[in-house]
């Protein structure tokens, strides 16, 4: 049996006593169940990835990236978005240091749409409490909305909008320190990983799963058949503009997706929000507004706006 | 006396950098002098990228996330 369960069991119906199938017991239930699982997987996915270092830094990306064709660096870009972590406070030096490896600006944008939509917590969470094809599907589209936004960009040559001290900047030349070598200094290091990372995560997630758990137990099925379900044109338009100002990391919102998933709320409309959320913000276009001027952040905006409506009336359409 | 530089900006990650490295030196009595250093154009010039980034006499030690205290022990004492 699901230990996770046999705990949110336990919990919720023996020691709260509350009664099987009210609102408040299937709250608790998911919100014990879905910490434990989330906390529980999220340390030993960070472990497991901080022991292998197989995570890459933005400044070997950059390497990677620069001065190669189109062909190679677009799918080169997303795959390494998905694969490579950075905080949003490092997009401002990360958009320029790209731009003065010669990196086009369409592929710097497609990494960095990809990068805060995918990552290996978020594929490992979805997979487990949602399900594999979905994790494929909100991968899959991830991906190619990545690659399409960058794409876009990159046609409507839209570089004399990237303020003008980018260009001017110089990077140095510097041997960046070394990751660790020995059995322990890479538990070591893992261990860090696991403390400044779930450090970092955890209000989202806990505030993520405390939504979920809420919209699990009070909100009654109706209420999304009525605003959110397949019937209403507007939901999926509405449900990405809603994702705009919410800002979240990929990990928080997946508790909320999957307590909207159980309600009945089509998976287009759950996955035009995920991406909304995760992939734009204010504080993103903030920091972005440092480097470039502001008809290219409309652009930027409105291609991702329309990617993810598209997205949510695809799949609508796929799976109804 | 060792030259140390804080790059990075915008997060309180930086901030904590600095609180963590003036407080160490305090405790191992090592003379510092320390800096933050915020200028976009200064931080890309020593080859960072993601902050909070580190420099001990002109040489990058750290790049990218919180270091650990040993780390933070062994730049001040060797």
């Amino acid at each position: 049996m699901d230990p996770f369960l046999a705990v949110a069991d336990l919990v919720a119906y023996t020691l709260l006593g509350l009664p099987p199938g009210s609102p408040t017991a299937a709250a608790v239930h998911f919100f014990v169940e879905d910490s434990l699982k989330i906390f529980v997987l999220l340390v030993a996915i960070v472990f497991a990835i901080g022991f292998f270092r197989s995570m890459l830094a933005p400044e070997k990306v950059r390497r990677i990236l620069g001065g190669r064709s189109r062909l190679f660096s677009f799918p080169a870009a997303v795959g390494l978005g998905a694969v490579t972590p950075f905080c949003s406070c490092s997009s401002v030096p990360l958009f320029i240091g790209f731009l003065e490896a010669g990196v086009p600006l369409g592929v710097t944008m497609s990494f960095l749409i990809a990068s805060p939509m995918i990552n290996e917590i978020a594929v490992v969470l979805l997979a487990t409490t949602i399900g594999v094809e979905f994790m494929l599907v909100y991968v899959a589209t991830g991906l190619v909305v990545g690659l399409a936004g960058g794409l876009a960009i990159d046609r409507l040559r839209l570089e004399h909008w990237v303020e003008d001290y980018v260009w001017k900047i110089r990077m140095g030349q510097t041997q960046l320190p070394d990751g660790p070598a020995t059995l322990s200094e890479r538990l070591a290091f893992a261990w860090h990983q696991v403390r400044e990372i779930v450090g970092r995560l955890w209000p989202y997630v806990l505030g993520g799963i405390a939504i979920g758990a809420v919209l699990h137990g009070y909100v009654p099925r109706d209420f999304f058949l009525e605003y959110a379900g397949a019937d209403n044109p507007f939901a999926v338009p509405l449900a990405v503009l809603a994702g705009i100002p919410l800002y979240s990391n990929a990990t928080g919102v997946i508790p909320v997706a999957e307590a909207l998933l159980g309600k009945g709320v089509p998976v287009g409309t759950v996955l035009a929000l995920m991406m909304s959320i995760a992939a734009l913000s204010l504080p993103e276009i903030i920091m972005l507004k440092k480097v470039i001027k502001m008809p290219l952040i409309a652009v930027f905006v409105a291609i991702l706006f329309v990617a993810f409506v598209a997205v949510g009336y695809l799949f609508n359409a796929l799976y109804s | 006396m060792k030259d140390i530089k804080v790059l990075g900006g915008c997060c309180g990650n930086c901030d904590t950098v600095m609180r963590m490295i003036a407080d160490k030196a305090k405790a191992l009595g090592a003379e510092i002098a320390l800096e933050k250093v915020t200028d976009m154009a200064a931080i890309m010039a020593h080859g960072v990228m993601s902050t909070p980034g580190v420099v001990i006499d002109g040489k990058v030690v750290h790049a990218g996330g919180m270091p650990s205290a040993a780390a933070v022990e062994k730049w001040l004492t060797e």
